[in-house]
């Protein structure tokens, strides 16, 4: 058996042999048991309290191309102009480059808090928005059952019924869905075009409010408590890596819980990149419009 | 049939064969969902000693869904050999599993025994195994494929290419096309998921794809993932095309939903057999995952393993060229986290092994699941250990078209590298003609620029 001591005095030899062969030693060479106390080359510069580091979101990825030498750059350019996909990224043998792993992280994160975080309740106040909950009780209930996203309990009907009375043409509601970013970036303006929308074609439109824990079905609830013709979810969408705000859009006319889902009108995608909101909302207004001329939605409604 | 065990002191009854079948499942937020989960893990691990003690006879005298009502059940009997099965029928579970485990028992042994195996019987005996236990098993098993070019061979290691676009744009489409060929991607096949699913757009990607292999004579397959009938449209209005794809459920009602019957399934292969550009004799590339039945409600009260056996037993009828695993695809009310996903992409490829099948696995997942890159390179390398014939190829693995995250074209060379395989025989020596790749399979300096094809 060799001694702890025996191995220390072996370690402080290799690492005095490497000091007299003009290497440096290894920082990881630590006898065990001491305190470690950085030397002088390991010491960390002091912090720039100035410097930031550039936000990596905000680069466009279309203009970065990370091929050492393409066969054809001006192709790469150009293909990278038609495509959202990552391509042109290089590699590091196999694997990512550490600056496209990276920017694949932050496009995860982003997405993914969008899930996970909820609406603060604050932005709900700023915008008078009263929150009423379906029956999930927790993100995570929500989440694992789609089922209960779509239901009220009797209290939770009442106080809805109260708000919004159980006699209306037109009830338009925010629900966060899977996105809370896109909902908060993009709901009020929608909103607020609707609003003005229906009201220059002399259209009713309820008090809008706010359902946490939301699923699309939950329009279907909304409707038969209020007695609503035509009934507007604004909700999150299923972030992608491309981008976490987009929103969508579901009416319905007279719907009712269980309604086959070909009976919604869908607008998706409303969002900076895609349908920005305000247009999404006028546009909006028009299809309730048309609803309640034709008394009916989704593929009943010939476009 | 004996449902009832004494475990811990406690007595654990199970109603039928489709409770235990259920209870035994590990755990899944899809079982507890709609309440079928073992409610402890004594009464799981009690639910797996009943199956341990079932007999195949048991299995195949009290089918989960009765053939006169459902379509699928229907296929599963017809298409099993009574024959091998009357040898094996007084086997019980666990005897099935000790065996397919035994040094004594070959690939080729267990193949033989697979047309007398049941779907149901084989998601049984994957409720009593374990991470390596799935591996081991099924790493013995080879299911190769021939369309226009083999797949699954010993010793390889294949890829689909899917060079999805959000507008189906064509140029868009080759962009990814010829990123994903400069790392080796696309042996399996090229495949896209149209947005637009008409016969006339169907066929321009058809052709596209088509026109780029005979340009650049790369030895593959091509296909374009929309449904089968607009496919049929568009191969029979003159596309080129060989193989033609169809998502499958595990029940009737589900299939139903998706718009697909064995009679379709059939026209389709007679379709593509006639007028197709490949060979064969594998002409049909499904998809299918776990949980896509009680999605849409039309599972029937039968859990999700159990039903995810039972499309291989219904593709296995159609010889198909590959089928490919998407059990991510749905999210958290379906697989929960990343444990989930690992065990569900590890449980279907041993039982589509086992069941004949050239199984593909697509570990994937969706952002509003609590699954990170982690979780799926671990069920990507752990099912490429079991042997799975082929993955997917996505650029960075992001699909902006469907929105979920799968195996990238760096997974797919790394996969290669680290597990010493090489690609297809055929589009091996393209990739060396290429200068794409040395004679190991590993990537030269040259590719991962998909400029060499413009």
């Amino acid at each position: 058996m060799i001694s702890e001591n025996e191995i220390k005095q072996y370690v402080a030899k290799i690492l005095k042999d490497l000091a007299e062969q003009g290497q440096e030693a290894p920082l990881a060479q630590v006898t065990p048991g001491t305190p470690v106390t950085p030397g002088p080359s390991s010491r960390p510069a002091a912090p720039d309290e100035g410097a930031i580091l550039p936000d990596i979101l905000e680069e466009d990825l279309s203009e970065r191309i990370d091929v050492p030498n393409p066969h054809n750059l001006e192709a790469l350019k150009a293909i990278k102009k038609i495509t959202p996909a990552r391509i042109g990224v290089g590699r590091a043998g196999h694997r990512y480059l550490t600056h496209t792993l990276l920017r694949f992280r932050a496009d995860h994160a982003v997405a993914m808090d969008a899930v996970f975080t909820d609406v603060p309740e604050e932005w709900m106040a700023e915008h008078n928005l009263p929150k009423f909950q379906t029956v999930c009780e927790t993100k995570d209930m929500f989440l694992t059952r789609p089922d209960l996203g779509r239901r009220f309990g009797p209290e939770e009907a009442a106080k809805i019924k109260a708000l919004v009375g159980s006699n209306n043409q037109v009830v338009v509601f925010v629900a966060d869905g899977l996105s809370t970013k896109a909902v908060t970036v993009n709901a009020i303006d929608t909103l607020k075009a609707m609003t003005a929308g229906l009201k220059a074609f002399g259209i009713p439109l309820s008090v809008p409010f706010f359902v946490k824990y939301g699923r699309v079905g939950s329009e279907d609830a909304v409707s038969e408590i209020t007695g609503a013709e035509v009934v507007v979810c604004l909700i999150g969408e299923r972030p992608g890596l491309v981008t976490s705000e987009s929103m969508s859009a579901y009416i319905c006319y007279k719907a009712y819980p269980n309604i086959p889902e070909a009976k919604r009108t869908v607008i998706s995608n409303i969002h900076r990149g895609g349908t920005p909101a305000v247009e999404a909302g006028s546009y909006i207004a028009d299809l309730v419009k048309l609803m309640l001329e034709k008394k009916a939605s989704g593929l009943d409604l010939k476009l | 049939m004996i449902l009832k065990t004494k475990l811990a002191g406690q007595v654990f009854a199970f109603n039928h064969l489709t409770d235990v079948l259920a209870r035994a499942n590990d755990e899944k937020s899809g079982d507890v969902l709609l309440g079928r989960a073992a409610r402890t893990v004594t009464e799981r691990t009690a639910a797996k000693i009943v199956i341990s003690n079932l007999t195949l006879e048991d299995i195949y005298e009290n089918p989960v869904l009765p053939p006169e009502k459902d379509e699928v059940s229907r296929v599963l009997k017809e298409d099993l050999s009574l024959g091998i099965y009357s040898r094996i029928k007084k086997w019980t579970i666990g005897e099935l599993r000790n065996w397919l485990l035994s040094h004594e028992t070959s690939g080729e042994d267990i193949i033989r025994l697979s047309r007398g195996i049941e779907a149901e019987a084989a998601a049984a005996v994957a409720k009593l195994m374990t991470t390596m236990d799935l591996v081991s098993a099924a790493s013995k098993i080879v299911v190769p494929s021939t369309c226009n070019t083999t797949i699954g061979l010993p010793g390889t290691l294949s890829f689909r290419n899917q060079p999805n676009h959000p507008a189906d744009d064509l140029e868009g489409i080759k962009a990814s096309l010829c990123e994903g060929l400069s790392y080796g991607s696309g042996d399996a096949i090229l495949g896209v998921n149209p947005v637009e699913d008409t016969i006339d757009n169907t066929l321009a990607i058809m052709n596209l794809l088509y026109d780029f292999m005979e340009k650049w004579q790369i030895p593959t397959q091509n296909c374009v993932l929309a449904h089968v009938t607009t496919q049929m449209g568009a191969v029979e209005k003159g596309a080129r095309c060989c193989a033609l794809f169809q998502s499958l459920a595990g029940t009737q009602l589900a299939n139903d939903g998706f718009g697909v019957t064995a009679k379709i399934l059939e026209e389709a292969y007679d379709c593509i057999h006639q007028l197709g550009q490949a060979p064969g004799p594998n002409l049909l590339y499904f998809e299918t995952g776990q949980g896509s039945e009680q999605s849409i409600d039309a599972d029937e009260g039968v859990d999700m393993v159990t039903l995810e056996a039972r499309c291989y037993g219904l593709a296995r009828r159609f010889k198909p060229f590959m089928l490919n695993n998407v059990s991510g695809f749905i999210g958290p009310e379906t697989h929960y986290d990343g444990r989930q996903i690992i065990r569900a992409t590890l449980e279907d490829h041993f039982m589509g092994k086992l069941l004949g099948i050239p199984m593909g696995m697509a570990p994937c997942y969706t952002n509003h699941t609590k699954i990170n890159q982690d979780d799926q390179e671990m069920a990507t390398l752990l099912a490429a250990m079991a042997g799975a014939n082929y993955y997917m190829g996505l650029p960075v693995g992001d699909d902006v078209m469907l929105a979920y995250l799968d195996t990238s074209y760096h997974d797919d060379a790394t996969m290669r590298e680290v597990l010493g395989r090489t690609p297809a025989p055929e589009f091996f020596e393209w990739m060396k003609k290429m200068e794409l790749m040395d004679e190991k399979g590993r990537l030269t300096a040259k590719a991962g620029d998909a400029s060499i094809f413009y």
